[in-house]
């Protein structure tokens, strides 16, 4: 399994990456290399032009700016796994990252890398889509903000144009104090997730004043669960709530494939948003 | 006209210079250019974790790597492990005493993995070594000669073995 | 003399060099003016194929060949493969050609090959071969594959029938007639591939004028593949040699003989270069063989007190498209069924079936597997019907050590009759049960339902036919040096037969396992062989290291006496030299009396001797030693999502003695995580069309460390009265009894449910539909 013949380019600015995306129409972009390796190496792509973001300035770093966290596109999830500030200010990336691959796999694999590749079963665009991340992307008319909702185009394909280049990634904090969770459930420790979901509950005076509840893997796109957050706030926090909140979710639209029909997906997403709603919960009153 | 680059990548210590066609992968310049074969190829996907090596230090999937990309990096693979009198690492001691292989196949990969986690993490739990070779497929032993293995090893290095 | 080695252990030989990355495997082998070689396979399970345009690949360049099967010379172009196991049972003996000629029947089917500077380049010349198909009509499911409208895996054939085979003894109508119950079951068991981690290769160089033709191959079999290759090149053996190296793990599917091993060489000699082909991941996934699926209809009939009269039913076998290994994984699918029990009477038939996949050849344990699961699931659903606990339906079933030889009833291939050697049944279960504290699992089971959670344990007893002759030969010799080169005709995929073959050597000779020289698994160094296969190595070059060592210990033992001008009671072997019992200062050593039976001109062979301190044994066992054991497997099954987790697993295992107890555990843990793997994880996928839809380690799940379970593990010891070690085989057990206790563990944890489960790999969607439908209560 050899990759067909390209041309490999290794700029060092996002200007170069951005030119080289203009000049070349028929390039892939290399992060981390986790997805696209395979992908190349079973000649599923096969393009004319490779380029290499790994030596490119500025793309890398974790930033913590009082509003938001502020994450280069290249930074490697180990990088994000070990962080202080992460741990301090979005605890969830940190969860979610022990699910994600092998700990040589994250030694390599970026969160920008992840985001673009946007494979539904994965499981940082799920926090990015519980977190209404905000991406910025390099093109030739300059930067641009992408609100996550209108991030995920389709299948595996983001909002991005063909000379655009994914550079920062922000997380915007919740001002209120709540607890978060990433849970998922996957066949292997390591696999992608059947089902994922990212949870941050607010809660204030023994009710919920804030959920967002994500789930991955249904979908093509993570799925924001407008319903089940709109239930949730006002609601105490409890066995109940959290019931309830599952059986709605066993509602969503799910796909089938090969592996897996969506009855399950549904069945899986309702276990798992009811266990994320109570970890969640958990950590808003300080404990777990 | 197959599109190459002359790289040098310091392997085990030694600077190894080359011209390689760009779309070669690490593993594959370790064991044909450099006639390395230690690292082994098991998957060309990156799931088998047979091409486990180091580069600058961190374990990394060397069939998930391009050649070119570890131009001016460090990397170390299987045969640089034991001493330069030949005395085996700690690690490598610890599977043979503990039967932690069979075929050999997966061996290479699966010492390195541990020998990582080892210098990372000195006194792990059952658990977080089959966390940390989870990333290793192993036909032939069943793990657990080999979790016996990393935690023999671990107690030799943390005695100063 | 003493037993120093055998019996310890004693750590491996082969680990040194395998640990510092010096193991050398077909891929290592860099030979001068090696080319590289890529195979172009069928992406349909069943096509004509019209045309072949190979042009534009052989204008690539780098590229220095491409070959279809007329290209491979005007001998072989109308030739197939022939078959390695002729039976007269096999009705439609159909095998593949090393390069498909004008029909594909199977995704992965070699269809051409290209040969080029690179692997890469032969890959880029694939993507340039046109090949016009004519889509067929394609058989995958083969519990349809014998309907009147099913579609016909081979264009030529009137049906997709292969054969019947059939194991029948003892009354059946009667049993049947007299018993207070008869119950049912039926149930799909799903095997899966091979997925040794080093994936097959083939590396060959003609020589002409010298050697002959030399192929090195990722092989269990390196004498298979030498007569096959010789016969279909219509040379003779000794021109063609075959060298299994260092081999990344084996576990049946490399123990056949594959189209690309008469590809290689035969391109290698057209071009006159050597040729290395290294198959790559995806290619393993149809290109080597596999076990799949068998569906089973059983009734067994018993009294009541659940002691089983008498088993029948059909099986359906998928055989895949093509018949390479005869019916030798049918057939040992049938043979072992009475399993671990006495049941006096059997009929059970098994028609063996055509599809459109990859030929279904032995994976490890071959068919033993799913015999010992077919007559577990009969002991589970006795013990459920009849409410009883269903180790004591066991108990009250084992053959007994009283009855050892025992005789099932069962025939061997070659007619003889099927015979248990020695082993104490339950003496062995009730060791395994122990070690799992089965007595304390029912208030483990309480307190977990307390807390909503669902544990279960489940109990397998297996037997295995192990050691299947004729022999697996060695020869011993003793050097001017005082090494001792030992050769043998066994090839090696992890078993660590260096090891184990050097400790039997070592004792026999009063040497250190340092001091021999081994060398295996190469048919220009040891004439005859047979192949690793059926756990049997340990039982024929056990005893074959054994005797040719004790041979030449006889020799040395005399010749000494002689030198030494002592009698020979009074000589014994220690320390690599002969010495008087008493008197260490009269010694020779085992070099100086090697270098007497072979001088150089002008001096004398001792009279009475004849030259070469060496002896060669083909000695094996006397019939097949039967191992035995129990499993105790202990789940938890999370009902929310249906994930099984394996929290604990005990095995009692009996293979006789024991010559390195390590290797043996090794043997065992590994096989029975493969045996948890089949039974929970390991699915090959084929859409209707015949595409297969697992192809890759994302889709096709292979056991991680993570979700393995702790093994703890007993040994009994029945030696076996067939061979002079007292061994039996190891390298399946594990192996055979892992899905039972694995499936009878998931019901007992879901038994409020009243889930039965007729399908493996149970996955958890499988088993959220099982919960979901059925209605019994669960206690909250």
């Amino acid at each position: 399994m050899k990759p067909a013949p390209f041309t490999y380019h290794d700029p060092t600015s996002i200007a170069d990456v951005v030119a080289l995306l203009a000049r070349h129409e028929d390039a892939k972009l290399l992060a981390g290399g986790q997805s696209l390796m395979p992908m190349l190496n079973m000649r599923f792509v096969v393009p004319d032009d490779v380029i290499d973001l790994n030596g490119v300035a500025d793309m890398n770093g974790i930033d913590d700016t009082g509003e938001a966290l502020s994450i280069g596109a290249m930074t490697r999830q180990c990088e994000l796994a070990t962080s202080e500030t992460v741990a301090a200010r979005a605890p969830i990336v940190q969860q979610a990252l022990s699910y994600v691959g092998h700990f040589q796999t994250r030694n390599r694999g970026t969160l920008g890398g992840s985001l673009c590749h946007l494979d539904p079963a994965a499981e940082l665009p799920t926090v990015a889509a519980a977190y209404d991340a905000v991406l910025t992307a390099a093109g030739p008319d300059g930067a641009r903000d992408i609100a996550f909702a209108d991030w995920p185009l389709a299948y595996m394909m983001p909002n991005l144009a063909p000379e655009e280049v994914l550079t920062r990634i922000t997380l915007p904090y919740w001002r209120e104090a709540h607890g978060a969770a990433f849970v998922e459930f996957a066949r292997r420790h390591g696999d992608f997730a059947i089902i994922g979901v990212a949870a941050l509950l607010a809660v204030e005076g023994g009710r919920i004043t804030r959920a967002a509840v994500a789930v991955g893997g249904a979908d093509v796109r993570p799925l924001r669960l407008a319903e089940v957050e709109a239930m949730l706030v006002g609601e105490a926090p409890g066995e109940a709530a959290f019931a309830e909140a599952g059986a709605l979710a066993r509602k969503i639209d799910a796909m089938s494939d090969a592996y897996v029909t969506a009855e399950y997906r549904q069945r899986l997403a309702g276990v798992m948003v009811e266990r994320a709603l109570a970890q969640a919960a958990e950590r808003a009153n300080g404990e777990g | 006209m197959a599109d190459t680059r002359e790289i040098t990548v310091t392997v085990n210590g030694q600077a190894q210079t080359r011209e390689v066609e760009t779309r070669l992968n690490l593993a594959d310049f370790l064991r044909h250019e450099l006639e390395m074969t230690g690292t082994h190829v098991g998957c060309e996907h990156g799931v088998c974790g047979a091409c486990t090596v180091l580069v600058d230090g961190a374990a990394v999937r060397s069939c998930l790597m391009l050649a070119v990309q570890a131009d001016g990096h460090e990397v170390t693979s299987i045969e640089g492990l034991a001493a330069a009198d030949g005395a085996l690492h700690p690690v490598q001691e610890a599977f043979w005493k503990n039967h932690g292989l069979q075929c050999g196949f997966c061996t290479p990969g699966m010492v390195i993995s541990v020998a990582a986690l080892l210098r990372d993490n000195p006194d792990p739990s059952e658990r977080e070594v089959r966390e940390a070779i989870s990333g290793n497929i192993c036909r032939c032993t069943g793990y657990q000669p080999i979790v016996a293995a990393a935690l023999d090893a671990a107690k030799t290095l943390r005695q100063g073995g | 003399m003493g037993v120093r080695y055998t019996g310890a252990q004693v750590q491996r030989m082969e680990d040194p060099r395998l640990l510092t990355g010096h193991g050398q495997y077909v891929d290592d082998m860099h030979l001068h003016g090696m080319l590289h070689a890529a195979f172009l396979r069928s992406s349909h399970a069943h096509a004509s194929i019209r045309a072949i345009d190979t042009s534009a690949a052989r204008a690539l360049d780098g590229v220095h060949g491409v070959f279809t099967q007329a290209d491979l010379g005007p001998a072989v172009a109308a030739k197939a493969m022939s078959q390695l196991y002729p039976a007269p049972v096999i009705k439609q003996d159909i095998t593949q050609f090393p390069l498909a000629s004008g029909e594909v029947c199977y995704v992965g089917e070699t269809v051409a090959v290209v040969v080029a500077d690179s692997r890469a380049i032969a890959e880029d010349a694939l993507a340039l071969i046109a090949v016009d198909y004519d889509p067929l009509p394609a058989i995958i499911d083969c519990r349809r594959a014998l309907d009147a409208d099913a579609p016909k895996a081979h264009l030529s054939s009137p049906d997709n029938f292969v054969g019947q085979l059939r194991s029948a003894f003892g009354d059946i109508d009667a049993a049947f007639a007299a018993a207070d119950h008869v119950f049912s079951a039926a149930f799909m068991q799903h095997r899966g591939g091979c997925h040794a981690m080093e994936t097959r290769g083939v590396l060959a160089r003609d020589d002409q004028y010298g050697d002959g033709l030399t192929v090195w191959s990722s092989t269990q079999c390196p004498y298979l593949v030498r007569r096959a290759l010789a016969n279909y090149l219509g040379e003779a053996e000794e021109r063609v040699r075959i060298i299994a190296p260092d081999v990344g793990g084996g576990f049946g599917p490399k123990a056949g003989f594959y189209p690309e091993e008469i590809v290689i060489p035969l391109v290698s000699r057209l071009l006159g270069r050597p040729v290395k082909w290294i198959e790559d991941r995806r290619e393993h996934f149809t290109a080597t063989t596999t076990q799949r699926d068998q569906q089973w209809d059983l009734e067994v009939a018993c009294d009541k007190d659940g002691k089983i009269l008498g088993l029948r039913g059909k099986v359906i076998h998928e055989n895949g498209a093509y018949v390479p290994y005869g019916v030798l994984l049918a057939f040992t699918s049938l043979v072992p069924l009475p399993g671990a029990y006495v049941v006096p009477a059997v009929d059970v038939s098994l028609d063996i079936v055509f599809t459109n996949t990859t030929p279904n050849t032995p994976v490890r344990g071959a068919g033993r597997p799913n015999a010992i699961y077919a007559v577990e699931r009969m002991i589970e659903t006795i013990a459920r019907e009849l409410g009883l606990d269903p180790a004591e339906v066991r108990r009250r079933n084992f053959v007994r050590p009283d009855q050892m030889p025992y005789e099932t009833g069962a025939l061997l291939r070659d007619g003889s009759p099927v015979r248990y050697d020695s082993g104490d049944y339950e003496a062995c279960m009730d060791q395994a049960l122990d070690l799992a504290d089965y007595a304390g699992f029912k208030a483990r089971q309480e307190a977990a339902r307390a807390q909503g959670r669902y544990l279960g344990i489940g109990v397998s007893a297996y037997i295995e036919d192990t050691g299947v002759g004729p022999y697996e030969g060695t020869t011993v010799r003793i050097e001017p040096s005082g090494k001792v080169l030992v050769r043998t005709g066994a090839a090696s995929q992890g078993q660590g037969h260096h090891t184990m073959i050097s400790q039997i050597v070592a004792d026999q000779l009063g040497v250190t396992p340092e001091d021999i020289i081994f060398e295996a698994a190469d048919t220009g160094k040891f004439p005859q062989g047979v192949g690793t296969i059926g756990s049997r190595v340990a039982a024929n070059a056990g005893p074959s290291s054994h005797d040719a060592a004790g041979q030449v210990r006889d020799t040395a033992l005399k010749l000494a006496a002689e030198t030494l001008e002592a009698a020979v009671e009074d000589i014994e072997l220690e320390d690599g030299v002969a010495r008087v019992k008493g008197a260490p200062d009269l010694f020779v050593t085992l070099g100086d009396l090697a270098l007497k039976l072979a001088p150089m001109s002008g001096v004398k062979v001792p009279a009475g001797f004849t030259p070469s301190l060496e002896a060669t044994s083909y000695a094996g066992s006397a019939g097949a030693p039967i191992a035995n054991g129990t499993n105790v497997a202990e789940v938890e099954v999370d009902i929310g999502t249906g994930e099984v987790r394996v929290l604990r697993y005990s095995v009692a295992h009996d293979c006789g003695n024991m010559i390195n107890p390590m290797m043996v555990e090794g043997q065992i843990i590994g096989g029975v995580v493969h045996g948890i793997g089949n039974a929970l994880f390991e699915r090959m996928i084929y859409d209707d069309q015949g595409q297969p839809l697992t192809t890759n380690y994302g889709e096709y799940l292979l056991p991680l460390a993570t979700e393995m379970p702790h093994i703890d593990i007993v040994h009994q010891v029945s030696p076996s009265p067939l061979n002079p070690l007292g061994v039996k085989g190891v390298g399946e057990g594990g192996t055979i009894p892992a899905a039972p206790a694995i499936i009878a563990a998931i019901e007992n944890a879901l038994a409020d449910f009243g889930v039965v489960i007729d399908y493996y790999p149970v996955d958890p969607q499988y088993l959220t539909g099982l919960i979901d439908a059925a209605g019994a209560q669960a206690a909250e």
